[in-house]
């Protein structure tokens, strides 16, 4: 994985600077287990677009919310804060 | 033979080097390249084949084939016909067992055919299934090209430099060149890199040119990395341009692989680059314009061109070259033979489109030009010159090969064996060519590629465009580890008291990032300090943030499971960090320095963590608070010991005395001059001080404390002495007692946890899991043997837990260690076994508390 990721505060950098933090879901609340744990143990594994949480870890220290295509990693825009703008 | 001076050359004939080759010194001219100056030297055999050892020599003089890898100065598989000559270098020709000229491997040649088809080395040995080893050690000896020696070559590492381009020209031809100089006039940054050692001296306005360098790849987000010359340039384009060209292809017929039988760009470099005559009587069979200008050059060089066939438009010829003492002796052409040493031959030229591939471009077959071209570009990279597969067309191969028509000379495979292949079974291109290996040798299918492909397309009968490419990936050219590897980087952290710690005489040991002192020399004289006078540890690993704001208590109310609002100013609490799950990730302790201020200490690896899931449930709930990490500006020492009062009282202005300063106070003040904060801990066990300070006066402080303590004898302790003493008080160490699983309940930390306190991180599920009880515990337990950390537990003969700490204690002379066992014997005195290894077993107890001073009077005192 060698993709930018458009920072907010620092603009397009390497994504090794960044931590992922998960995606920000929707997901169906209680068709397998229970909302907890779907929450905790289950990913949408979505094979599109979704929004991400990222933390930059070598730059500005702060989390930042992406939306990016899991199927090229192609990332449209990057905003400060962690919730789906 | 060496012609005489002509225009254009790049050699400098007065600049005269020489080199050896197997032991003989060769003669050579600044601008060669060492397969040049052997072919100019009257050498042909290069090499021999990597499987039936056939002799193989110069095929393309462009670094696309493996028709020439030597060993050069013990770097295995270098391409002779580009290395450039500098003087001096030790060249040895590889992959031979006996000399180049005459290897008694060839056997394998002779009588190949039935015996080693391909694939056959997945059949070989299944049955006896004893023999296998020995067919094995026999294989691995005959196979691989070149070989490491004994004595590696020095460390080849390559330095890594970051760097961004407005455009990146990837091809330094004519397409190349011009793309470059039109970026450069619009004002945008160019580098234009080629691998070709000719294009060093190019210089064109507005371009840095990058030569001999190699584009190795195309990576996501067009990251680029060259090699050039000891230094990995990673290079960020905003756009690429890949003007790549396209190569010569082979032509396939009985013998192709012979030394003598050569591309027109080998010998339009032979002849144009070095002027070296390619040979004395030529044929010429070529597809392209190519062919008729290898023609017009060889003449030019004095060789006799006895015969030109241009294989466009006609019925291929039935094509079949003789070979005399392992070299071209003749060729001949339906039926008739021509006596030459030189046999020109080209199926056409196929774009060189694998670097557009890896970039996400799509490839299509074009079956009027008989080529595999470029079709869908994406975003930022261009395609320019021939890689679009402008002016390139190949012909298809003529059909009934004979059994040397060799697809794939990197790997010995011929057209023979992909036909084979099929039948097997392996139709799909992914697996054939897996099976096979065609196209995984050095030339990474340059020159394979698109004949493999169509052979396959023929013995399935699946039309080259159904069948489709193999997936190109990154490296596109074979690539020294050491160039991928970057330097040899320590990444390890040390401590601002890292010199005093080594003047002390510290014995380091790795902790996670941190070299932290594992003892001083003596381990038990350090445990023994702290017991009974006083010892001094560096615990600047620890992780420190700052906290403070508004909402800093009800945030920490939220990330901690105890809760934090109830403490005071000037008092330390300890705290576990839990994930949302409730596992235990960290423990540190929470420092009420005011109303709104904080100091969070986490454990030495713990700390970016949990800084960032702090700065989480900060944004997630928009809390006013800030979190600073302090964790490098503060450094900290631990001061433990029946004498660390008294020491403390010589260094600082603070009242220490029992009354004016209790177990788990805090304190503000100087020591050694020094602003400080101090809090009084027992993580050891004995009356213990925990002091921050400006990591700037962290000598200072640690000197001014070990000469208050000489008098007391007192000693430096390392993670040694701290495993053990702690262990004497049962407290855990996160990451050694506890595993990604571990939760406070396990762990007898329950009664810590506020229910009542509304959300805080992991609740939900530690609520959970409360209401169903834990299964397994972690206890303390008195053993009569040592178990090593690890060892299992075993509970009515079964294994129902594992030890994560075990000392013989300094104090009792026991036993005592921590171990998880089954929830049900997880209570004061029930016995267990421990698996001490070939077959013996231990006796344990379940010790519930402390071992040492299990009311705490000693650190309250």
């Amino acid at each position: 994985m060698s993709f930018l990721i458009p920072c907010p505060h620092c603009g397009n950098r390497p994504q090794p600077e960044f931590a992922y933090g998960g995606n920000i879901g929707d997901d169906p609340p209680g068709s397998m287990l229970d909302v907890l744990s779907e929450d905790l143990y289950f990913n949408d594994n979505t094979a599109g677009e979704q929004f991400e949480r990222w933390f930059h870890r070598f730059g500005c220290e702060r989390w930042i919310v992406i939306r990016r295509d899991t199927r090229t990693n192609q990332v449209s825009e990057g905003w400060e804060g962690v919730d789906a703008p | 033979m060496r012609l005489p001076r002509r225009d254009g050359e790049t050699i400098d004939r007065d600049d005269r080097r020489t080199f050896t080759f197997d032991g003989k010194e060769v003669q050579a001219y600044a601008g060669d390249t060492i397969g040049s100056a052997l072919y100019a030297n009257g050498q042909r055999i290069f090499t021999r084949s990597f499987k039936y050892h056939r002799p193989r020599g110069l095929s393309c003089a462009a670094g696309n084939c493996a028709g020439c890898l030597m060993e050069v100065d013990g770097e295995p598989s270098v391409k002779a016909c580009t290395r450039t000559v500098q003087g001096g270098e030790v060249v040895r020709s590889q992959t031979i067992s006996g000399s180049l000229e005459r290897d008694p491997m060839r056997v394998v040649d002779h009588v190949a055919g039935p015996v080693t088809p391909v694939g056959f080395y997945y059949r070989l040995g299944i049955r006896p299934k004893a023999a296998w080893p020995h067919i094995e050690r026999m294989l691995r000896r005959m196979t691989g090209l070149g070989r490491v020696g004994e004595a590696p070559p020095k460390p080849h590492r390559a330095d890594v430099e970051h760097r961004t381009a407005g455009v990146l020209v990837i091809g330094a031809g004519r397409s190349g060149q011009e793309a470059a100089a039109r970026y450069a006039a619009e004002g945008r940054q160019v580098i234009l890199v080629d691998e070709r050692a000719e294009y060093a001296s190019l210089a064109i306005d507005g371009v840095e040119v990058i030569a001999p360098g190699t584009a190795l790849g195309v990576y996501e987000g067009r990251l680029v990395p060259v090699h050039a010359d000891g230094l990995m340039h990673r290079i960020r384009a905003e756009k690429i341009v890949v003007a790549t060209g396209s190569i010569d292809q082979p032509l396939l017929f009985e013998g192709n692989d012979l030394p003598g039988v050569m591309t027109p760009s080998a010998v339009r470099r032979l002849v144009g680059l070095w002027s070296i005559r390619p040979g004395t009587r030529a044929v010429v069979l070529a597809a392209d314009e190519a062919g008729d200008e290898a023609a017009r050059l060889l003449r030019e060089a004095g060789t006799q061109v006895v015969e030109t066939i241009d294989l466009r438009g006609v019925r291929p010829p039935k094509v079949k070259a003789a070979a005399r003492h392992g070299l071209l002796a003749a060729v001949e052409i339906d039926g008739r033979k021509i006596d030459c040493d030189l046999l020109v031959a080209s199926a056409g030229r196929q774009p060189a489109y694998s670097l557009l591939a890896q970039s996400g471009c799509s490839v299509r077959f074009d079956a009027e030009k008989g080529i595999f071209a470029p079709d869908q570009l994406v975003d930022g990279v261009e395609a320019a010159g021939s890689v679009t597969g402008e002016g390139a067309a190949v012909l298809a191969a003529a059909e009934g090969a004979g059994k040397r028509t060799f697809v794939c000379p990197c790997e010995d495979v011929t057209a023979k064996d992909l036909v084979r292949a099929v039948g097997e079974g392996f139709e799909d291109i992914e697996i054939a060519k897996r099976y096979t290996t065609v196209t995984m040798g050095p030339c990474q299918g340059r020159l394979c590629h698109l004949h493999s492909v169509r052979a396959l397309a023929r013995a399935t009968g699946v039309g080259e465009a159904a069948l489709g490419t193999t997936t190109a990936r990154p490296p596109w050219q074979p690539t020294p580890l050491g160039d991928v590897g970057g330097r040899k980087l320590n990444p390890g952290k040390r401590t601002a008291l890292h010199d005093a710690n080594r003047r002390a005489g510290a014995q380091y040991v790795w902790t996670g990032v941190w070299r932290r002192p594992d003892h001083y020399g003596d381990a038990a004289a350090e445990i023994k300090a702290v017991h009974e006078g006083v010892g001094l540890m560096d615990v600047s690993t620890l992780g420190k943030l700052y906290v403070s704001g508004p909402d800093a208590e009800a945030f920490l109310d939220g990330v901690f499971p105890n809760r934090i609002s109830t403490l005071k100013v000037d008092r330390v609490r300890y705290g576990i960090f839990n994930t949302d799950s409730g596992r235990i990730i960290d423990d540190g302790t929470i420092i009420r320095v005011g109303e709104r201020d904080f100091l969070v200490t986490t454990s030495s690896g713990g700390v970016d963590q949990v800084y960032e899931a702090f700065l989480l449930w900060v944004a997630e709930r928009k809390l006013a608070v800030d979190v600073v990490n302090v964790s490098g500006a503060l450094s900290a020492v631990s001061l433990s010991g029946p004498k660390a009062r008294e020491v403390l009282s010589r260094v600082t202005d603070v009242d220490v005395a029992n009354e004016a300063f209790k177990f788990l106070d805090v304190r503000q003040g100087a020591v050694a001059g020094a602003s400080a904060l101090l809090m009084r801990i027992g993580f050891l066990g004995e009356l213990g001080y925990e002091i921050h300070f400006p990591s700037t006066a962290a000598e200072h402080v640690w000197e001014a404390l070990m000469k208050a303590g000489a008098e007391f004898g007192i000693l430096p302790l390392g993670v040694e002495a701290l495993k053990a003493l702690r262990l004497e008080k049962g407290h855990i160490i996160v990451g050694i007692d506890t595993d990604s699983e571990t939760t406070m309940l396990e762990c007898g930390m329950g009664p810590m946890i506020a229910w009542d306190k509304g959300e805080f991180v992991g609740n939900e599920a530690l609520g959970r899991m409360n209401e169903r009880g834990a299964d397994r515990a972690l206890v303390g337990f008195t053993a009569d043997d040592l178990p090593n950390e690890g060892t299992a537990v075993l509970v009515g003969g079964e294994v129902g837990g594992r030890v994560t700490s075990a000392r013989r204690s300094a104090v009792s002379g026991q036993v005592i260690g921590l171990a998880y066992v089954p929830a049900a014997i997880g209570s004061e005195g029930s016995a267990f076994e421990l698996d001490l290894g070939e077959g013996r077993r231990g006796g344990a107890k379940v010790h519930i508390g402390a071992f040492y001073d299990p009311d705490g009077e000693r650190m309250r005192g």
